[in-house]
C-alpha cells in the first residue's frame, strides 16, 4: 500500500460568496488503492470542511458521486487513484448547472425520467393472489441490461446533444422507457411512445455514442436509443404505408 | 418559516419509506403524502443490498419453517406475533413487487427463482442476481412516480419531530439546497430513515446511514429497543468493508483459514460438507453471528491470513465457475476485481467480518406504531422485533415491504380515529425553537472540537469496545467515552457558515444522531449481562432466559445517560431452545 | 440565495472539446463526400441526357487525375462510414437466439459478408 502525494484541483463555487467558479488545489496524501472519493473525503475531514459533494454507497451503486475527473464523467467512488498521475482535476458533472462546488442540479433529470412513465403498465391485470407473472430467463435477459441504470447521469454529462439542446430527454430516460417496452409483462409502449418519439425525444439523438462509452454499468444507452429509433421507424411505415397493419 | 400542510409525512425514501408512500396513495388517492428524504430516493442505502429477500413461495417450504428459522436465528429474542404476521405477508409483498416490474431472477419455467441463505432450512430467498436491493429500490421509486398524491421533498433533512398534546403532529426539515427550515404539519408521521452503521469505522453501510431516524424518535421521547444487537456480516472486503453477499456462500462458496481448513466445523457448524454441495443451515450456511464469532476464534488461534488490511480468512468461489459467477454474482465479481484487484473466478478472496445491520431501533409494535401516538416507524430504523438478537440474511428487505405497508395502514387508522389538531401557534413555536437551535449552531464561533475529530473518536471507541465479543470493562469504557463525546459535542463550531448545500452542517447533525444512538448501543450492551445472538460477552458467556428473555428499552436524556427499561419478549409457539447449525438433518 | 451556475457548451466549437466528439465528427463528415458523390451522379445523368459527346466529356473528366483522386477520397469515406455503422449494428439491432444474445461479431460479420457479396455481384455485372 504505497502512499502518493496528489494535487487535487477542485472546482469550487459557492453562490453566496462567488460570482463564478474557481479552482482550488489541495495536496492530499493518497494510498494507491484509494478512489478519488477517498481523496475528497480526506480533504473534507482534514483540510477544508467547506467542500461540498454528494456521496453515499462507496460501491458504485447509489449513483450520487458522478463528477468530471480530468474531463471525463466518472463515479468518484470508482475512479482509482492508481489510474491517474499526481495531478487530478475534479469538476462538477458537465451539462448540469452547478449548485455549489461539485453539487449539480438533478431536478431536470428526475423530471425527464418521470415523464417516460418508467413503471410497469401491465399487459393484463392479475391480482397478487394469483401469483407472479411468468417470465422466462430469456424474456428477462431481453431487457435486463437496461434495468441496471443507477441514474448517475454520467451519460448526460457525456452527451453533446444534451449540452446543446437541454430539452432533449436524454440517454438514461429513454433507455428506461425501452427497458419497460421490452419487458414481456408490459403493455404500455404506446403511452410511452408519445413522449419518447416526440421532438425532444429519441430523434434528437445523433448517435455520438459517448453515453455508452462512459456508462459505469454497461447499460448501453446508445444501443437502446437506436433500437427505439428502429422501432419508431417501423411504426411510421406501418402507419403510413400499411395502414391496414394498424391495430 | 414556510409551512407545508399534509396528511402524512414520511421521513426516508428508501425501501420502507417508498413502500409506505405507495400503500398510502393506493389506499386513498385523496391523502396528501409528503415523502421527505435527505437524499434522492434512489440513493437510499437499500440500493446496496445484494443477496435477496425471503418469502415462502415454493411448495417444499412452509410458513412454519420460515417462522422457525427466523425465531431460532434471532436467538428467541424475536416477538413471535410479529414474526407470524411478517411471514404471512412476505410472499404477498414480494409478489406485489413482481407485479410492479421487479426483475427477479427466474427458473426455466418462468417462475421466480429462490436461492439458499444462511440459517435457512429451505431455499427461500428471492433474488435479482446480486443486485436485489437495488432492483427493489428502483422498482419502488419508479412505481411511486405513478401517484400524483406522493409529493416528494428530496434533499430535505428532518431535524425534529413536533409533539403537541401527546401526539406527533409533524416535523421540521431543512431544505439542503437552500438551507431554509420548513415546518411540516401532519396528522401522522412515519419514520423510515434506515440504520446507523456509520457509528462504526468499518461497515457495509453508506455515508447516509447515521441513525437520524432513530435519534429523531428517541429525542422526541419514544424509546429505542435492543440497540446493543449489532450485526457483523462475516464476508466484507478487508480494505473498505464492501459487502460480498451471503449469496456467495448460498451459491456454494466456502471459507478457509490459512491452513486451508474449513474452520467452521470447529465451531459447531460441521460436519464438513463436500465442496460444491452446500447443505442448508450447516457450515458456510450457518447464521451470521456464528460465522463472525468463528472468525474471531480463528484470529485468537492465529489461524487467520495476515493482509495489509488486517487479519482475514479466505472465501473461495473458484469451483462455481465463471458462468455461474457471472450469472448469479456479477456484482460480487466486479467489486472484487475493482476494489481488491482479485478475481473470484481465479483466486480465493480475503474477507473479514464487517458491521452491517442494526437489529435494534425505534420500539414499535406489530402495527408499526411507536409509543408516541401519531408516530410510526418501519424498516431498519424500527425494531418490531422480528430480527431478535440476530437477523437472518434476506429478512430485512422483506421487512421493509411488510412493515412499510403496515405503517401506512396504521397511520391511516390513526387519522381515521379522529382527534383534534393542536393550534398552529403551538406547533409553530416548536418549529421555531428547532430553527433557533440550528441557527445557534451555524452562528457559533470559537468551538474547540471538530466534527471529524469527534467522529473518529466515536468510531474508534465503538470498534475497540463494542465488537463481536464484548466485556463488561470494555463496555464501561465505551459508555464513559461516548458520554464524554456527547458533552464535548457542545463545543463544536462549523467552518461553513453559508446556506446552500452546507454539508458541514449536515455532518454536524448526523454526528449528533450517531452519538445519541451510540450511547443507546453501549449502555444497552453494558447492561445486558448475557450472551445472545449478536451480543456476545466474554464475562457472561451463557444466554440467560430466566432474567433476560427481554427487550432493552432505552429512554433518552439530553445530558445524562439513558434510562433503561425491560420488556418481555412475546412468545406464541416456540420456547427458547438450542440453535442447531450442525449438519441439518433432512 | 440559490444561484445555479450554468456552463454552456459552445454551439460552434463543442466537437473540438473531446476526442470522442472528434471521432463522431469524422464519421459525420464522411457523409459530405457521399453527398458530393450523389451530385456527381446527377451531373453525369444530365450530361448523358445532353448527348453522347457531353457524356464522353464527363467520362474523360472522371478519368483525369483529379477525378480519380475524388473517387478515391469518396471510396475511403464511404468505407469508413459503412464500417463505423456496421460496427454499431449489434447495439442497434440485437438478436436473441434461445436464451442468449447473438454475439456482436457475428452480426457485424454478417453485414460484411453481405457487403462483399453485393460488391461482387456489382463487379461481375459491371464487367
Ligand atoms: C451492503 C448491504 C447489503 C444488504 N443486503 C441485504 C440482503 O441481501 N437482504 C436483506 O434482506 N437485507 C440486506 N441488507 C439490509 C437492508 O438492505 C437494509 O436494512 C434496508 O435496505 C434498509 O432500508 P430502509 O428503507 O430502512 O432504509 P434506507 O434504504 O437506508 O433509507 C433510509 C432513508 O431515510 C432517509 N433519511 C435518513 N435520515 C434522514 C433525515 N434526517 N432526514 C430525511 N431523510 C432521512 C434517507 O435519505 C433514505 O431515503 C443489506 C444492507 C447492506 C448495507
Ligand atoms: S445509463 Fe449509465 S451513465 Fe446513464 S444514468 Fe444510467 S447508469 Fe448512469
Ligand atoms: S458513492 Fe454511490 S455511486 Fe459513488
Amino acid at each position: 500500500m504505497s502512499e502518493r502525494q496528489i494535487q487535487l484541483e477542485v472546482l469550487r463555487y459557492n453562490p453566496e460568496t462567488d460570482s463564478e467558479p474557481r479552482y482550488q488545489s489541495y495536496s492530499v496524501p493518497c494510498l494507491n488503492e484509494w478512489v478519488v472519493l477517498d481523496a475528497l473525503n480526506y480533504v473534507k475531514d482534514n483540510l477544508d470542511p467547506t467542500l461540498s459533494y454528494r456521496w453515499s454507497c462507496h460501491m458504485a451503486v447509489c449513483g450520487s458521486c458522478g463528477m468530471m475527473i480530468n474531463g471525463e464523467p466518472k463515479l468518484a467512488c470508482k475512479a482509482f487513484i492508481h489510474e491517474y498521475t499526481d495531478q487530478i482535476r475534479v469538476d462538477p458533472l458537465a451539462n448540469f448547472p452547478i449548485e455549489r462546488d461539485l453539487v449539480t442540479s438533478v431536478e431536470d433529470f428526475i423530471t425527464k425520467l418521470a415523464s417516460v412513465k418508467p413503471y410497469l403498465i401491465p399487459k393484463s391485470d392479475q391480482p397478487v393472489s394469483a401469483g407472479e407473472f411468468k417470465q422466462t430467463p430469456a424474456e428477462l435477459k431481453k431487457f435486463k441490461q437496461y434495468t441496471l441504470c443507477i441514474n448517475c447521469m454520467l451519460c448526460y454529462a457525456a452527451c453533446p446533444q444534451y449540452g446543446l439542446v437541454p430539452e432533449f430527454l436524454g440517454p438514461a430516460a429513454i433507455s428506461m422507457a425501452h427497458r419497460y417496452n421490452q419487458d414481456s409483462r408490459d403493455g404500455g409502449r404506446d403511452e410511452r411512445q408519445e413522449v419518447i418519439a416526440s421532438d425532444e425525444g429519441v430523434w434528437e439523438c445523433s448517435f455520438v455514442g459517448a453515453c455508452s462509452e462512459v456508462c459505469p454499468k454497461h447499460v448501453d444507452p446508445a444501443g437502446a436509443l437506436q433500437q427505439v429509433k428502429v422501432a419508431s421507424t417501423i411504426d411510421w411505415y406501418k402507419e403510413h404505408l400499411m395502414p391496414w397493419m394498424k391495430k | 418559516m414556510e409551512i407545508v400542510k399534509t396528511d402524512i409525512a414520511i421521513v426516508g425514501a428508501g425501501g420502507a419509506g417508498l413502500r409506505a408512500a405507495i400503500a398510502l396513495a393506493e389506499a386513498d388517492p385523496k391523502l396528501r403524502i409528503a415523502l421527505i428524504s435527505k437524499v434522492y430516493p434512489m440513493r437510499s442505502h437499500t440500493c446496496a443490498a445484494e443477496g435477496g429477500a425471503a418469502g415462502v413461495i415454493k411448495s417444499d417450504d412452509s410458513m412454519a419453517l420460515h417462522f422457525g428459522d427466523t425465531v431460532g436465528g434471532g436467538d428467541w429474542l424475536s416477538d413471535q406475533d410479529a414474526v407470524e404476521y411478517f411471514i404471512q405477508e412476505a410472499p404477498k409483498e414480494l409478489t406485489q413487487l413482481e407485479h410492479w416490474g421487479c426483475p427477479w431472477s427466474r427458473e426455466p419455467d418462468g417462475s421466480v427463482a429462490v436461492r439458499p441463505f444462511g440459517g435457512m432450512k429451505i431455499k427461500r430467498t428471492w433474488f435479482a442476481a446480486d443486485k436485489s436491493g437495488f432492483h427493489i429500490l428502483h422498482t419502488l421509486f419508479q412505481t411511486s412516480l405513478k401517484y400524483p398524491s406522493i409529493q416528494r421533498f428530496d434533499e430535505y433533512y428532518a431535524t425534529d419531530l413536533l409533539v403537541e398534546d401527546g401526539r406527533c403532529q409533524g416535523l421540521t426539515a431543512l431544505e439542503i439546497r437552500s438551507g431554509q427550515m420548513k415546518q411540516f404539519q401532519a396528522k401522522a408521521v412515519i419514520i423510515a430513515a434506515g440504520g446507523g452503521g456509520k457509528m462504526f469505522p468499518f461497515t457495509t453501510n453508506g455515508n447516509i446511514k447515521t441513525g437520524d431516524g432513530m435519534a429523531l424518535a428517541y429525542r422526541a421521547g419514544t424509546p429505542l429497543k435492543d440497540m446493543e444487537f449489532v450485526q457483523y456480516h462475516p464476508t466484507g472486503l478487508p480494505n473498505n468493508g464492501i459487502l460480498l453477499t451471503e449469496g456467495c456462500r448460498g451459491e456454494g462458496g466456502v471459507l478457509f483459514n490459512k491452513h486451508g481448513r474449513r474452520y467452521l466445523q470447529d465451531y459447531g457448524m460441521g460436519p464438513e460438507t463436500p465442496i460444491g454441495q452446500p447443505v442448508l443451515k450447516t457450515m458456510e450456511l450457518g447464521p451470521r453471528d456464528r460465522l463472525s464469532q468463528a472468525f474471531w476464534g480463528e484470529q485468537k488461534k492465529g489461524n487467520t491470513v495476515s493482509t495489509p488490511w488486517g487479519d482475514c480468512v479466505l472465501l473461495d468461489m473458484r469451483h462455481l465457475g465463471e458462468k455461474k459467477i457471472d450469472e448469479r454474482l456479477p456484482l460480487v465479481r466486479d467489486l472484487c476485481i475493482s476494489y481488491l484487484g482479485k478475481d473470484p473466478v481465479k483466486e480465493p478472496i480475503p474477507i473479514r467480518p464487517v458491521v452491517h445491520y442494526m437489529m435494534g431501533g425505534i420500539h414499535t409494535d406489530t402495527r408499526a406504531a411507536t409509543r408516541l401516538p401519531g408516530l410510526f416507524a418501519a424498516g431498519e430504523c424500527a425494531c418490531v422485533s422480528i430480527n431478535g438478537a440476530n437477523r437472518l440474511g434476506s429478512n430485512s428487505l422483506t421487512e421493509l415491504l411488510v412493515f412499510g405497508k403496515r405503517a401506512a395502514l396504521s397511520a391511516i387508522e390513526h387519522i381515521q380515529s379522529g382527534f383534534p389538531t393542536s393550534k398552529d401557534a403551538a406547533l409553530a413555536a416548536q418549529a421555531q425553537a428547532s430553527e433557533a437551535r440550528i441557527d445557534a449552531l451555524m452562528k457559533k464561533t470559537g468551538g474547540t472540537e471538530t466534527i471529524a475529530g469527534l467522529r473518529k473518536e466515536m468510531m474508534e471507541t465503538m470498534e475497540t469496545n463494542v465488537g463481536i465479543y464484548r466485556t463488561g470493562s470494555e463496555l464501561a469504557t465505551a459508555c464513559d467515552k461516548i458520554s464524554e463525546l456527547r458533552q464535548r459535542y457542545a463545543n463544536i463550531a462549523l467552518h461553513d457558515k453559508t446556506h446552500v448545500y452546507n454539508t458541514d452542517l449536515m455532518q454536524a447533525l448526523e454526528l449528533k444522531s450517531m452519538l445519541d444512538c451510540a450511547e443507546a448501543v453501549t449502555v444497552g450492551a453494558r447492561e445486558r449481562k448475557e450472551s445472545r445472538g449478536a451480543h456476545q460477552r466474554l464475562d457472561f458467556t451463557e444466554r440467560d432466559d430466566v432474567n433476560l428473555l427481554k427487550h432493552t428499552l432505552t429512554h433518552y436524556h439530553p445530558t445524562d445517560p439513558p434510562r433503561i427499561e425491560y420488556l418481555d419478549v412475546v412468545i406464541t409457539q416456540s420456547q427458547p431452545g438450542v440453535r442447531d447449525y450442525s449438519g441439518a438433518k433432512k | 440565495m440559490n444561484k445555479p451556475y450554468v456552463r454552456s457548451l459552445s454551439k460552434t466549437g463543442w466537437f473540438l472539446t473531446q476526442p470522442r466528439y472528434k471521432r463522431y465528427m469524422a464519421r459525420e463528415v464522411t457523409c459530405l463526400f457521399i453527398f458530393a458523390y450523389t451530385f456527381l451522379l446527377i451531373w453525369g445523368l444530365k450530361r448523358l441526357a445532353e448527348g453522347p459527346d457531353a457524356f464522353q466529356g464527363f467520362l474523360n473528366a472522371l478519368h483525369s487525375p483529379l477525378g480519380v483522386l475524388f473517387n478515391l477520397a469518396v471510396l475511403i469515406a464511404a468505407v469508413y462510414h459503412s464500417t463505423s455503422w456496421f460496427n454499431v449494428t449489434p447495439q442497434a439491432m440485437p438478436i436473441m437466439r434461445g436464451e442468449e444474445f447473438v454475439p456482436g461479431n457475428i452480426i457485424v460479420g454478417a453485414h460484411y459478408a453481405v457487403w462483399a457479396v453485393v460488391s461482387l455481384i456489382v463487379l461481375i455485372l459491371g464487367v
